[in-house]
C-alpha cells in the first residue's frame, strides 16, 4: 500500500446544493478513522466545509496572482499594452494607464511586451489556504476574496499544494465547484474518479446530464450518488441505467440528515445506513480505479 | 401604472438547492405578461423545465478567444511555450500543441511567435435563447458550452436581450434567475437591478453563504429582501438569520416551511402556484409583497 500513488475523488455536481458538501464531510471524516485522509474544499466561492470540520488550524497562507503595475516614470505613452491585453483589464486614458485588477488573468503580456518595463507585475492577494487537521484528517479550504471574479487560480494552487505538501495522503477527497464551466474543470482535472451528487428530480436529472458530458469532455470515469432519494421520481435511476453510469448509493430523504446538516453535524455516525453507503461508494470506486 | 422605469428583481441565492429557481419560477408564472424572464443561472439553467420555453430564437453566442497554430509553418522554436502562463501549449510528439481546455486566449504566443503560425480565433462559448413561454410571457435563457469559461459575459447578454424586450414591449417587470457564488457571473446578474430576492435556508452554510453573498449585493447598493425557505428544518438556526435580515436592514419576506409541494410540482413541469397546496396562496402573497415594494421604490 505504501508505494501506491495516493486515490484521488472528486465530488462534484451540475448544480450546489445536491449534497456534495454532506457527502465530501462525511465520507473523509470516516474514511479517517482507519486511514489517513485528505479532504480539500475547492468551492472557494462559496467554501462551506469547515463547518463539519472541528479541529487545530495548523497554517493560513495568502495567496496571491500577479498583477501589472503602472510605472508613470518609466512609461512613454506607446499604447502597446492597452492594445495587448485581451481582457481589456489595461486600458490607456490621455496620459494615464489604468489597470483592472479584478479583469486581468495574469498572463504577463503587457508586462513583458511593455518597451519601457514600465508594468513591473506584482502580487496581489486574492484569497486564502487554510490547513486544518483533526486526528487521521488533514482539512485544506481555499477561499476568494469577496470581490475577486477569478476562482481558476486559486484553485490551480491550491492543486499545486497540496501536491507539494500532502502528496502522500494515500486518500484525497476534493470537494469542487458546481456546475460545468472552468471551475470545475480545473478541479477535477487531475482525480481518479469523480463522484456526482445529484437529486432524483428533474432539476436533479438535468444538471446530472450536464456534470456527465462534462465529465465526458476530460474523460473521468465517474459514478452518481442519489442524495435524498425517495422525494422525486426514478428518472434519475433510468438515465443512469440507459447510460450506464454505476450508482455507487442512494442515501434516503431523511428529515434527521436535513436537522443535523443544518447545525453543522456529520451524521455518519448518527444515521444507520450511512456507513453502509459511504462504504459502497468507496469499494466501487477502488474497483473502478485499479482496473484502469 | 407608469413604466417609465421597469423594475428588476434579481432572485439569487448564494449556494443552489436552496429552491432560488423554484420561487423564481413560480412569481414568473405570476407575473405573466407583465414580465420579462431572464434565466441568469448559464451555468446549471433549469427554469425552462418548469417554464416551457418554445427555443423559438437561438443565436451562438462567441466570447473570448483561443489560440490555433499551423503546424505547417511552425519551425518548433518553443517561444510560444516558454511565455504561455497557462501551460496550455505542452510538447507533444514532437510538435507544440494547443490545448484548447487550457489555453485562456491572452495572446500572448501570437505576439512573439517569429514565423506567425499562431492566429487567435473567437471562441463559441454557448448559445442564447429567445422563447415565449407558457403563459405567453417572454424569456431570454441561455446554454454555456460544457466547460467554457463563465465570465459574466453571457449573463450579461442574457440580461441586455431581457432589457431590450421589456424596453420595446413596455413591460413593468423583468426577473432573474441570478447565478450562484460571488464571482463574475453574479456580478453581471446584479447589474442594473432594482431589488434582490434572497432564497436561502436554516443551516450554518445557508447563512453563511448568505452573508458572503451580500457582501456583494451591498456593493451595488441594492435594496434586498429574504425568503426562508424550510424555515422549519432548524427554528434556531432560522432565528439567527432573522437576525441578521434586521442588523443588515434586508426586508424578511417570508418564512416557507419544508413542503414536498415543490418537488411534487417540479415532477409535473409546474411550479408552485400551479398546483393545490398552501404554498399557491403564499408565493402569490409573497409576489404581490414584492411588487408594493418595489413600485414604492420606484416612485421615490
Ligand atoms: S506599454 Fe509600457 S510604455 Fe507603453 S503605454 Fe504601456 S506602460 Fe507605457
Ligand atoms: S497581465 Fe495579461 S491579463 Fe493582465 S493586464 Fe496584462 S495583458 Fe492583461
Ligand atoms: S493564447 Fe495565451 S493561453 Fe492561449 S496558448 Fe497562447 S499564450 Fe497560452
Ligand atoms: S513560437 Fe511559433 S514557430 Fe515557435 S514553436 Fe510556437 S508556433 Fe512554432
Amino acid at each position: 500500500m505504501i508505494n501506491n500513488p495516493p486515490l484521488k475523488i472528486g465530488i462534484a455536481s451540475g448544480k450546489g446544493g445536491t449534497g456534495k458538501t454532506l457527502l465530501s464531510t462525511n465520507l473523509a471524516a470516516y474514511l479517517s478513522l482507519t486511514q489517513p485522509t485528505l479532504l480539500v474544499d475547492l468551492d472557494v466561492e462559496e467554501p462551506d466545509d469547515f463547518l463539519f470540520v472541528r479541529g487545530t488550524t495548523q497554517s493560513i497562507t495568502d495567496q496571491y496572482k500577479m498583477i501589472p503595475v503602472w510605472d508613470e516614470k518609466a512609461c512613454t505613452l506607446c499604447g502597446i499594452c492597452s492594445k495587448t491585453c485581451k481582457y481589456h483589464a489595461v486600458i490607456q486614458l490621455g496620459s494615464i494607464i489604468l489597470v483592472f485588477k479584478e479583469l486581468c488573468h495574469s498572463c504577463y503580456a503587457c508586462s513583458e511586451l511593455c518597451p519601457a518595463g514600465a508594468l513591473p507585475m506584482q502580487k496581489h492577494k486574492m484569497g486564502e489556504i487554510k490547513t486544518i487537521t483533526s486526528g487521521n484528517l488533514t482539512f485544506i479550504e481555499s477561499r476568494l476574496n469577496i470581490g475577486e471574479e477569478q476562482a481558476v487560480p486559486l484553485i490551480h494552487q491550491t492543486h499545486e499544494r497540496v501536491e507539494k505538501t500532502h502528496g502522500d495522503i494515500p486518500l484525497q477527497i476534493f470537494d469542487c465547484p458546481p456546475g460545468t464551466s472552468c471551475p470545475v474543470v480545473a478541479s477535477t482535472r487531475n482525480v481518479d474518479f469523480v463522484v456526482l451528487v445529484t437529486e432524483p428530480t428533474p432539476f436533479g436529472l438535468n444538471d446530472l446530464r450536464l456534470a456527465v458530458e462534462t465529465m465526458k469532455e476530460i474523460h473521468k470515469p465517474v459514478g452518481v450518488v442519489i442524495n435524498r432519494y425517495g422525494i422525486g421520481n426514478s428518472d434519475v435511476e433510468m438515465y443512469c441505467r440507459e447510460a450506464g453510469i454505476p450508482v455507487l448509493a442512494k442515501i434516503r430523504y431523511d428529515r434527521r440528515i436535513a436537522e443535523l446538516y443544518s447545525n453543522g453535524q456529520l451524521v455518519y455516525d448518527k444515521i444507520e445506513d450511512m456507513q453502509t453507503s459511504l462504504d459502497n461508494i468507496i469499494k466501487a470506486i477502488q474497483n473502478v480505479v485499479r482496473k484502469n | 401604472m407608469s413604466s417609465e422605469r421597469i423594475n428588476e428583481i434579481v432572485i439569487l441565492s448564494g449556494k443552489g438547492g436552496t429552491g432560488k429557481t423554484s420561487i423564481a419560477a413560480a412569481f414568473s408564472v405570476l407575473a405573466g405578461e407583465e414580465a420579462v424572464i431572464a434565466d441568469c443561472d448559464v451555468d446549471a439553467a433549469n427554469m425552462h423545465l418548469l417554464l416551457k420555453p418554445d427555443f423559438a430564437g437561438s443565436l451562438d453566442f462567441f466570447s473570448g478567444e483561443l489560440a490555433v497554430l499551423n503546424q505547417d509553418v511552425c519551425i518548433r522554436c518553443g517561444k510560444c511555450a516558454d511565455v504561455c502562463r497557462f501551460n496550455a501549449i505542452p510538447f507533444i510528439e514532437n510538435q507544440y500543441t494547443i490545448s484548447p481546455l487550457d489555453c485562456e486566449g491572452c495572446g500572448y504566443c501570437e505576439k512573439v511567435c517569429p514565423s506567425f503560425a499562431i492566429v487567435m480565433k473567437e471562441r463559441k462559448s454557448g448559445k442564447v435563447y429567445t422563447s415565449t413561454i407558457k403563459t405567453g410571457g417572454i424569456m431570454v435563457h441561455a446554454r454555456l458550452d460544457i466547460a467554457a469559461e463563465n465570465s459574466g459575459k453571457l449573463v450579461a447578454k442574457v440580461k441586455k436581450d431581457a432589457k431590450d424586450l421589456a424596453k420595446a414591449g413596455n413591460k413593468e417587470y423583468i426577473i432573474v434567475d441570478g447565478s450562484p457564488g460571488i464571482g463574475c457571473p453574479v456580478v453581471s446578474s446584479l447589474s442594473g437591478a432594482n431589488y434582490v430576492v434572497l432564497v436561502t435556508e436554516p443551516t450554518m452554510s445557508g447563512l453563511h453563504d448568505l452573508i458572503r453573498v451580500y457582501e456583494v449585493i451591498k456593493r451595488f447598493r441594492i435594496k434586498a429582501g429574504c425568503i426562508i425557505n424550510k424555515s422549519d428544518v432548524n427554528e434556531a438556526q432560522s432565528r439567527e438569520i432573522k437576525e441578521f435580515l434586521l442588523a443588515e436592514q434586508i426586508d424578511h419576506l417570508a418564512d416557507i416551511p419544508y413542503d414536498s409541494a415543490f418537488s411534487s410540482a417540479m415532477i409535473e413541469g409546474k411550479t408552485v402556484v400551479e398546483i393545490q397546496s398552501p404554498r399557491k396562496a403564499q408565493v402569490e402573497e409573497i409576489w404581490k409583497q414584492i411588487k408594493i415594494i418595489t413600485n414604492k421604490n420606484n416612485t421615490i
